[in-house]
């Protein structure tokens, strides 16, 4: 006859000093667990709450600007400094965490239209409606950095004068080379006063230019004639064009996949498209009510952030139709540039009322270091909401966000509108012959055409 | 082997989802979290600390021959210190009920003597007597607060024996219950009423009269967390707080029903009546398994392992399911147990995590070793016998922030996070119609009549009602012809709409 029992030895299941950590035995056994999945449904209900309750993502705003800030420029080597610059011609390098500015470049005349910075981070780059160009150099950050006043102004190290204003510029990722727009695409190396090369199209000006971060001699350009247009820099003329129904003001290269670019459109949507084939878009991003001004890529890839003049920074995921997150302040006007800090954490606005605002990207994120046992419940909560998101109440919760009055109201209006073009145009499918009427997929249907 | 430990998690019904985007993303997530439990699974087969006990016999001998002596014999010193009978002559039968680890009992003795035991250390934490009549004790979510169902009311305890609170709007209560994951203290009353309150904040959830009498065999199945009540005409009726009537109401035995218990599993339901026959019931088809004769069992309990106690008079039985399969379950007897002195048994429970039955009795109570009952390896984040204050006192604030709401009790607690199907209304086909028609038709024939006194049970009357109750019950099914005729009168019936081109579809009678 064998007979054993339970018997547990104490010492074995509990800890032998108050030094050492308390034993813990797992057991996964379902029966043990019963009602389990109502138990990860309400934690999912629970875990949306509590996002909601510590969604503060204002962080702070950085005042010191005299006119509206038109344009921004991150500097890669340095994750504390963001170049700004206004109306006036004012350029300031901020450090991000005192949110002060550490030093000023004084030169421009007019408005400055274009910041940036070579990927080495010793060169900056302005241009604006005085049509100059000028070159800075950047002064290394040292410790004493946020003690300092902020009082330092720099000479420019090289001024160049040209032919017509600038609308934008943008530094080569691998290179000496960086390309202006103006009336024409302008092709310039540091140490040259004219352009080396220039591209021209038809007589409409060229409002913003972006290299690819992938391929060193690529860009891509967008023109007031409302074409977005990539340029090879080793052919002499355009690689790809494409003619849009409305002007696009900034488009981004996505950094982890380079050949996609997201173009910010006047009409209030961005348009991701693959620029080998540029007929038809990828994605068409709708949420804003009004023009897109600026817009930045996360370095992960998978967000991007934009400004629009409708007072709202919106961020969105890189394959989705709608914003995951809108942040708005009743103090933030009409918004001109944004840029998604380089460690993916922040994001940055320059508006019209002279305030850069610092937003965290994660509204509900806990910055600071955290201890791992943090760290998974952050992560447990993240995973559990996620399984259960597509559900009512839990949908309600994680979707809800206050939007300001103008922008409530004119999202109805467009929703009101769309219907009822919708339903016109079902109804003359309905009376006209069956075939005859075909509606383009909304990704063609704002592209005219594609020009070569 | 794996497959009966994993409960496969299908929230996704794939026809509901139109959104293709979403779909996928949920089938693959979903995916993903099959795959971990498997590995968990897999990885646990081996990392367990402990296996479960047994009780082999070798050659002709039975088990249930094997008595507590000499088990005694062979097991180690820690386990045979659960081997004990504690005798207290003055205080009436005992109740007992265990916390949840299996590390605390109380006791309640009829005569108004309540203690509170740590079974580890077999330490006495406290004892009260309040001098009235106690039916019944139970644990709340840990062994800080238990309930006792006095002479008139309800009493919350706390662990030193103060009073916490009187529960007045019970009444006198009969049998007290806790379920774990919502916090509802249910109980039933000795006229009949079911009474649910939330522990946390003492709002009254639900008072529902179950219109069947007075009763006092409630158990709680841990698996779903419905209410079974036993009744007196040999019906078990299921309940939730949300309604007013039961959600499953089955005819188990011809005579009253004495006793109910469930397995953990949520599945397995025994059930005695006072004809001394026990019954195994399957809860997913509602139908009788197994009966077994021979005696009546005043009290019933299943261990976390799956064996099955039956207490009568002074004799314990205690069946196991020989059949290894969980589809087919044949219980059959595994050991026996007499108590000393012929004490009469009040209540059985098995003790969580341990081989051990807590038997309370009417002189005091008692445990014996079962070896096999439970289960050997414990999850230190649900049940933790070896419990620090401080671990007890984070695990009441998990607790409390993962508790249910009421609304989630329901028969089949797998369909929350579930998409409801969309329900398209069929109409009935002319059999199923006919079918109801003639069921109706023999309920209100079958019906008696109460035979009226004082000169008012003509015959002619009493034929007259019968006729006239079954004029009723087929004049709630309309003749089919009556549908034809009235939806003529319709200009453009439904069928129709169907045929128009689509430009007139604006046209079609909209019903």
């Amino acid at each position: 006859m064998k007979i054993k029992t339970l018997s547990r030895p104490v010492d074995e299941y509990t800890r032998e000093r108050s030094q050492d950590l308390q034993v813990v035995f797992h057991n996964f056994d379902p029966s043990l667990r019963p009602m389990e999945k109502a138990v990860e449904y309400k934690r999912a209900l629970t875990a949306a709450k509590l996002e909601k309750i510590f969604a503060r993502p204002f962080v702070g705003a950085m005042d010191g600007h005299r006119d509206g800030v038109s344009c921004m420029a991150k500097n890669p080597n340095y994750l504390k400094g963001i170049f700004s610059a206004s109306m006036d011609g004012d350029i300031r390098l901020w450090d991000i965490s005192s949110r002060r500015t550490v030093c000023q470049f004084p030169g421009h005349q007019g408005a400055v239209r274009g910041l940036t910075v070579s990927t080495d981070g010793n060169v900056l780059v302005s241009c604006g409606t005085d049509c100059t160009v000028r070159l800075w150099k950047v002064p290394r950050p040292t410790l004493e950095d946020s003690s300092v006043s902020s009082e330092n102004f720099i000479e420019p190290a090289a001024e160049y004068v040209w032919k017509n204003a600038f609308w934008a510029v943008d530094h080569q990722f691998e290179g000496e080379l960086f390309a202006t727009a103006g009336a024409q695409l302008e092709i310039w190396n540091h140490n040259r006063a004219s352009p080396v090369q220039s591209f021209q199209w038809g007589t409409d000006s060229v409002i913003s230019v972006r290299f690819n971060p992938g391929e060193p001699d690529i860009l891509a350009t967008s023109a007031s004639d409302r074409s977005i247009t990539i340029y090879d820099l080793r052919m002499s003329s355009a690689a790809r064009r494409i003619i849009m129904m409305t002007k696009t003001n900034s488009i981004a290269w996505n950094p982890m996949e380079p050949m996609n670019l997201t173009a910010a459109n006047e009409d209030g949507s961005c348009y991701s498209f693959d620029g080998r084939k540029m007929d038809e878009a990828k994605c068409v991003h709708k949420d804003h009510v009004s023009a897109v001004m600026d817009i930045d890529f996360s370095p992960t890839g998978r967000e991007f952030v934009t400004g629009s003049y409708d007072r709202s920074v919106r961020i969105f995921p890189y394959n989705g139709g709608h914003s995951r997150e809108i942040y708005h302040t009743k103090r933030m006007q009409r918004v001109f540039c944004v840029k998604y800090s380089c460690d993916a954490t922040y994001v940055l606005s320059g508006s019209d009322d002279t305030n850069l605002r610092l937003w965290k990207a994660k509204a509900s994120e806990q910055l600071g270091v955290i201890l791992p046992r943090e760290q998974k419940k952050h992560e447990y909560n993240e995973a559990v909401k996620n399984r259960y998101k597509h559900l009512p109440e839990v949908k309600r919760i994680v979707r809800h966000r206050h939007l300001p009055k103008p922008i409530y109201k004119a999202l109805g209006i467009i929703r009101t509108v769309n219907d009822s073009k919708r339903r016109k145009e079902d109804r003359r499918r309905a009376h006209s012959a069956p075939g005859t009427i075909v509606t383009k997929p909304l990704r063609q249907r704002r592209i005219i055409k594609e020009v070569e | 082997m794996l497959s009966w430990r994993l409960k496969l998690r299908n929230i996704l019904e794939e026809k509901t989802l139109k959104d293709k985007k979403l779909k996928t993303q949920l089938a693959s997530r979903e995916k993903l979290y099959g795959k971990s439990a498997k590995t968990a699974a897999k990885i646990e087969k081996w990392l367990l600390p402990a296996e479960a006990g047994y009780l082999e016999t070798d050659g002709l001998e039975k088990t249930w021959r094997v008595k507590q002596t000499d088990i005694a014999n062979e097991v180690d010193l820690l386990s045979s210190r659960n081997q004990y009978d504690i005798v207290l002559p003055d205080f009436g039968p005992y109740k007992l009920d265990f916390t949840a680890s299996g590390r605390h009992m109380i006791a309640g003795g009829r005569k108004g003597h309540l203690a509170l035991v740590d079974m580890m250390s077999m330490n006495l934490i406290k004892e009260i007597q309040v001098k009235e009549t106690v039916r019944d004790v139970a644990f709340l979510h840990n062994e800080q607060f238990f309930a006792a169902a006095q002479k008139k009311y309800a009493y919350i305890y706390g662990r030193d024996g103060t009073e916490l609170h009187c529960l007045k709007e019970r009444g006198p209560v009969a049998r007290l219950r806790f379920l774990k994951n919502h916090f509802l203290l249910a109980s039933v009353n000795k006229s009949g009423q079911l009474h649910y309150q939330d522990v946390t904040y003492g709002g009254m959830v639900a008072s529902i009269r179950t219109g069947k009498g007075r009763t006092d065999v409630m158990e709680v199945n841990p698996y779903n967390g419905v209410v079974a009540l036993g009744h007196s005409g040999g019906t078990v009726t299921m309940w939730k707080p949300t309604s007013q009537a039961p959600l499953v109401q089955m005819q188990c035995h011809p005579g009253p029903v004495s006793s109910v218990a469930f397995h953990p599993n949520g599945h397995l339901m025994a059930t005695s009546g006072k004809e001394r026959k026990l019954k195994i019931w399957d809860l997913r088809k509602f139908e009788e398994i197994q009966t077994i004769h021979g005696f009546h069992a005043k009290t019933l309990s299943f261990s976390q392992k799956g064996l099955l106690a039956a207490g009568t008079g002074s004799f314990v039985q205690i069946l196991g399911d020989s059949s290894g399969s969980s589809s087919s379950h044949n219980y059959s007897r595994y050991m026996n147990h007499s108590m000393v002195k012929g004490y009469q048994i009040e209540k059985l429970m098995f003790r969580p995590y341990e081989d051990v039955i807590g038997i309370g009795h009417s002189m005091g109570w008692s445990s014996i070793l079962i070896p096999g009952s439970g289960e050997p390896n414990f999850d230190s984040w649900v049940a933790n016998p070896f419990e620090t204050s401080k671990q007890r006192r984070e695990k009441e604030v998990h607790l409390l922030l993962d508790k249910l709401p009421p609304e989630t009790i329901m028969l089949d607690p797998s369909k929350i996070g579930a998409m409801k199907p969309s329900r398209r209304k069929e109409k009935p086909s002319r059999g199923e119609i006919e079918a109801e028609k003639e069921v109706a038709i023999e309920a209100a024939k079958s019906t008696e009549l109460k035979k009226k006194t004082k000169g008012r049970n003509k015959p002619s009357k009493r034929t007259k009602k019968k006729k006239e109750m079954v004029e009723n019950a087929k004049r709630t099914f309309p003749e089919q012809g009556h549908n034809n005729t009235a939806s003529k009168k319709r200009r453009i019936g439904e069928d129709a709409a169907a045929e128009l081109p689509a430009s007139l579809k604006r046209f079609a009678r909209k019903n």
